[in-house]
């Protein structure tokens, strides 16, 4: 997308729809100017011309996330009327002022551009992020719906309009059966974008969810195939269609969507075959996975095969692997920029299917036509539901209530695809194209404004199931587990065929070949789900156990505003500390030499920074420290080398001391030695006028390696610092996410398991003390040991013994005064 | 012995019980009412095909001698739930009476019987005959080493024993609400309160 203007093969196929008549009058003019003083050379020039397809397109992408920014600022709209239906309004607006500028539409949504650039991110993160078992659990359901119920559809509602047509309702039109089975077709099917846009809003229960979105993805073969079977009967002529042909139709019908999975599957099994060697180079493992997922659209639709089908099948059969396999930073960055791609496309999506209905040349009005359309499609929705629906219920051991029915049938929106399929229809062939345009626009609109309006209250009225996000728990999990084995035993027992029995049947299938092609050795090891979610839990545990202190003050410093400044580290990947317990982990994991470069990038600026400004920088200092120790429990994954890390130590403690022999001096001897450090570390005086008040006189001091230990859950703690952060990223990533593995053997390397550790850090406190000579060592007497929520005995000991809190580092938050020693702390 | 198919009825005098039931011809279907005629039929051609000995018991062994359960984890757990205590033979009633634990509970059946004994397919029944997988010394009690015993069948290889042992604790600490380190059936259920067990628990075809 970066060609500008570039002649060569349509990579602006974006830009040209952006810009098509390119008739911004500015533009012109300042093509004129620059025109105009063309002699000599120029010091500054204005080439706006050279800029202005992907300035344009930047700009279309800003507008249409601002808008978003401003939906959101009113919770009240954005609960109501769903952000599909706020984007099409604004859409329209937009459209009437580049309408009213220039009196041409400018901007449309084109085929092209939706169906190479805008549909393949949201379909991709909607099969990449699927859940699996839910959907192929109800596998059969959504096929039956995708196929039979859009086929369904598209006849009967090409038929009726067909019958109406005849009957003499709908005036003088230009069309034949054909084009009617033709619009039909194209009108049938359910949007997987407009369906996701207004059902991720709504909650229903999962099952009710993955069949209408299951449909809406699925039913892409039959549309791509119904519309090209009919195009081309169209451009055949009506008299000339044979058997053959019809036959034909429903022989290409099985080519195109087994041949799009399998296309899907083929790239899946590919990518996470790449992905399994991405260990040295991980800051580009993220991208292969959106590489090869899209190849894996283009090249089904070079094979003409169903594009949909094949990238839901790739996303959906790589996710295990793919997340088994990169690493945890690169399974965050994937899910980021996957939502938000796909977020960005569907907001372009709907923003410009209002600005495209803005072209009076498109309009072209038929009362009877646009609302015997409205009616059709949705009384046959609901029809075929409920007929398909008596046909399932024999068969499905969750049974589909009338409610469920009525969600499903009012659930079939219509959106973008309708719509770019019919923008791609021919005039020559297809004589009232425009008519057909015009009233998929209403449509469209229709479903998405007012049935995505109404579909909430409706739910609510209704009382419909509605999915709750819990908490896992290990219980849950294990004893589900239990119940899956159950299952598929007595099914083997029963001798039946069953969901469990396949469902068994493959994962002995997957643990025995799949996952040992396709997944890390490491990879296959910690994968187990059970051990995922106890690792989740224990890091909840951390969490709750620092906010507990957190209340009870004696962890106050652990949030400051300066955790902000971890952006900084971005590229710091976790470090593994000097200690026995990460050399294993050392040599498991080569460091990665991209990762390392950053690192040392990020190591000189920041000692640069550190010898001109020391004061400012000297608490945000500190905090930059904290996140690498504190990941080195948690994951050990690659680089630094030990020295490095002793050096970082030893700087932090140099500091330390000094700043601890100065406060201890002015507030010893009442005097300022110096006085260029008194006015820098003036509020950190405070802080030390206050602790000299201390009844013995003395300062605290404790080694800075505790502290940092005891930060340790900094940034779960604030998990709203999100997607700045690149260390919080990582946290929540393990923490909400559910990879099915990790590449560090999860709960291992968690804190609970190495209580050695203790051990270490203990032992490496002595060098620290070396240039403190003059420092009394702190008083330990005062011990309020941060209360430990119950439920997590392994970890509390461990804090309990090992962590201490300097309260140098409540600088920050002066108001705070915990006094947290530690007593076992007597090295010191 | 009992030859298919008999009637359905609607006698619900025996309670759930881990199998203790007499034998007798008339009683063959009893507590399995709601199960097609089709599907007892079905099941009982299993049962004589998987009877090697033709002697209308299934043993262990017959059990046994299926692929599938060789390689499930929990599978001679679930045959020795087959087994009413102490004996080892299972004629069809048995069979059937522990397959119906597995039927989907039916609309129907929600209302119906609140005072009457409860269906072996409740869900307490259910959770039961999953809590008694876990239960081997049958105190009413899964205790750490039962749990670890399960986990260490469940989880692989890969796993430490140290790493096991405390996820087995976790799991006791997450459920135990009376503070005695094992989970009591009443704190099994509780635990699970949330899950869909009348769904997860459930075969389609059983109905």
């Amino acid at each position: 997308m970066s060609g500008r203007g570039a002649p060569g093969p349509r990579c602006g196929l974006l830009l040209a729809l952006l810009l098509a008549l390119g008739a911004l009058p500015r533009a012109r003019g300042v093509e004129e100017q620059s025109g105009g003083a063309s002699q000599g050379f120029q010091v500054v020039s204005f080439k706006w011309h050279h800029v202005k397809d992907p300035y344009i397109i930047a700009l279309w992408i800003l507008v249409a996330s601002l808008a978003k920014i401003g939906f959101h600022l009113s919770h009240k709209v954005t609960s109501v009327v769903p952000e599909s239906a706020l984007l099409i309004v604004l859409g329209l607006v937009l459209g009437g002022i580049v309408w009213a500028a220039d009196h041409i539409a400018s901007f449309t949504l084109t085929p092209t551009v939706f169906f190479f650039y805008l549909l393949p991110p949201i379909v991709l993160d909607a099969g990449y992020f699927m859940p699996n078992r839910l959907f192929f659990g109800n596998l059969g359901t959504i096929l039956l719906y995708a196929v039979v119920g859009t086929v369904w559809n598209a006849a009967t509602t090409g038929l009726s309009l067909y019958g109406v047509f005849l009957s003499g309702l709908m005036g003088d039109l230009k069309v034949g059966l054909l084009d009617f089975l033709l619009f039909g077709s194209l009108i049938a099917a359910v949007d997987p974008v407009a369906v996701l846009a207004v059902f991720e809003e709504v909650h229903v229960n999962e099952v009710l969810f993955i069949i209408v979105f299951g449909e809406s993805l699925l039913n892409d073969a039959v549309t791509v195939v119904l519309y090209n079977v009919f195009e081309s009967f169209v451009t055949l002529g009506g008299d000339k269609v044979t058997g053959v042909d019809c036959v034909k139709g429903i022989v290409s019908f099985f080519v195109v969507s087994l041949g799009g999975t399998l296309v899907g599957v083929v790239f899946a099994f590919l990518l996470s075959l790449v992905t399994r060697f991405t260990k040295h180079v991980r800051i580009i493992e993220p991208g292969f996975v959106f590489v090869i997922s899209y190849l894996s659209y283009l090249t089904s639709e070079m094979l003409s095969l169903s594009a949909i089908l094949a990238i839901t099948f790739c996303g959906i059969c790589c996710q295990k692997y793919v997340k088994a396999n990169i690493s945890e930073q690169s399974a965050t960055t994937v899910r980021y920029t996957m939502k938000m791609l796909a977020s960005g496309a569907e907001t372009i999506i709907f923003m410009f299917l209002g600005i495209s209905a803005v072209n009076p040349r498109i309009w072209k009005w038929n009362t009877a036509f646009v609302l015997l359309t409205l009616v059709f499609i949705s009384v046959y929705r609901a029809i075929g539901v409920v007929l398909q629906t008596w046909v399932l219920n024999r068969y499905r051991m969750v049974q589909l209530e009338i409610i469920d029915q009525v969600v499903m049938s009012y659930g079939g929106l219509r959106g973008a695809v309708a719509f770019a399929l019919v923008v791609l229809l021919d005039e020559q062939k297809v004589k009232e194209r425009n008519l057909f345009v015009s009233t998929t626009i209403i449509v469209v609109f229709f479903t998405v404004v007012f049935q995505g309006l109404t579909i909430k209250p409706l739910v609510q009225w209704l009382k419909v199931k509605r999915s709750q996000h819990r908490e896992p728990k290990l219980n849950e999990k294990l004893h589900g587990r239990a119940f899956d084995h159950i299952l598929s035993a007595i099914e083997d027992i029963s001798g039946q065929i069953g969901h469990n029995y396949l469902r068994d049947k493959w994962s002995n299938f997957d643990r025995k070949f799949l996952s040992k092609i396709l997944m890390r050795r490491s990879a296959q090891k910690s994968r187990d789900r059970i051990l995922n979610v106890f690792h989740e839990l224990n890091l909840k545990d951390a969490i709750s156990y620092v906010a507990e202190g957190e209340r009870r003050g004696s962890l106050a410093f652990i949030r400051s505003p300066s955790t902000d400044n971890m952006v900084n580290v971005d590229f710091s990947t976790p470090r593994p500390s000097t200690v026995e317990a990460s050399v294993s982990y050392l040599l498991r994991e080569n460091v990665s030499a991209v990762c390392l470069d950053m690192q040392s990038l990020e190591q000189r600026r920041r000692s640069i920074r550190d010898t001109e400004d020391m004061a400012t920088h000297h608490t945000l200092q500190q905090y930059l420290y904290k996140p690498r120790q504190e990941y080195k429990h948690l994951y050990s994954r690659h680089e630094l080398t030990p020295n490095e890390d002793e050096k970082q130590d030893k700087e932090i403690f140099h500091r330390t001391m000094r700043k601890r022999l100065e406060s201890f001096k002015s507030a010893k001897l009442g005097i300022n030695q110096n006085k260029k450090a008194a006015k820098l570390y003036k509020r950190e005086r405070a802080q030390k006028r206050r602790n000299s008040s201390i009844p013995n006189g003395k300062l605290p001091m404790e080694s800075p390696v505790h502290n940092f230990t005891i930060k340790e859950k900094d940034p779960e703690e604030a998990p709203d610092y999100g997607a700045e952060m690149g260390g919080g990223i990582e946290f929540l990533a393990n923490v909400t996410q559910d990879t099915t593995a990790t590449d560090s053997p999860s709960g291992i390397d968690n804190p609970v398991f190495s209580p050695d550790e203790d051990l270490s850090t203990l032992s490496r406190v002595p060098p620290w003390l070396s240039p403190g000579e003059t420092v009394v060592p702190s008083q330990r007497a005062r011990v309020q040991i941060p209360c430990s929520p119950g439920n997590f005995h392994r970890l509390a000991p461990f804090r309990l013994s090992s962590k201490s809190v300097d309260s140098f580092l409540q600088a920050d938050a002066p108001e705070e005064q915990p006094r947290t020693t530690l007593p076992e702390s007597t090295h010191m | 012995m009992c030859h298919p198919p008999p009637a359905v009825r609607e006698d619900e005098s025996v309670g759930w019980s881990w199998g203790g039931q007499e034998l007798g011809p008339d009683e063959c279907m009893n507590g399995l009412d709601l199960v097609s005629h089709s599907q007892i039929t079905r099941l009982y051609s299993r049962f004589t095909s998987l009877d090697k000995g033709e002697n209308g018991t299934l043993s262990r062994e017959d059990f046994q001698r299926i692929p599938e359960l060789a390689i499930n984890p929990l599978g001679d757990r679930i045959i020795n739930a087959f087994f009413p205590e102490g004996e080892d033979q299972v004629n069809f009633r048995g069979f059937m009476r522990t397959l119906a634990h597995f039927r989907p509970i039916e609309d129907n059946e929600k209302s119906k019987d609140v005072n009457g004994p409860e269906p072996l397919n409740s869900r307490s029944n259910k959770l039961h005959f999953a809590f008694r997988l876990y239960d081997l010394d049958k105190d009413d009690k899964i205790s750490r080493d039962e749990l670890l015993q399960v986990l260490r069948m469940m989880v692989g290889v890969n796993i430490s024993d140290e790493q096991l042992g405390s996820i087995a604790d976790r799991t006791i600490q997450e459920a135990d609400q009376d503070g005695d380190s094992a989970i009591s059936f009443t704190e099994f259920v509780k635990v699970l309160e949330k899950v869909d067990v009348e769904q997860k628990m459930s075969i389609r075809f059983l109905h």
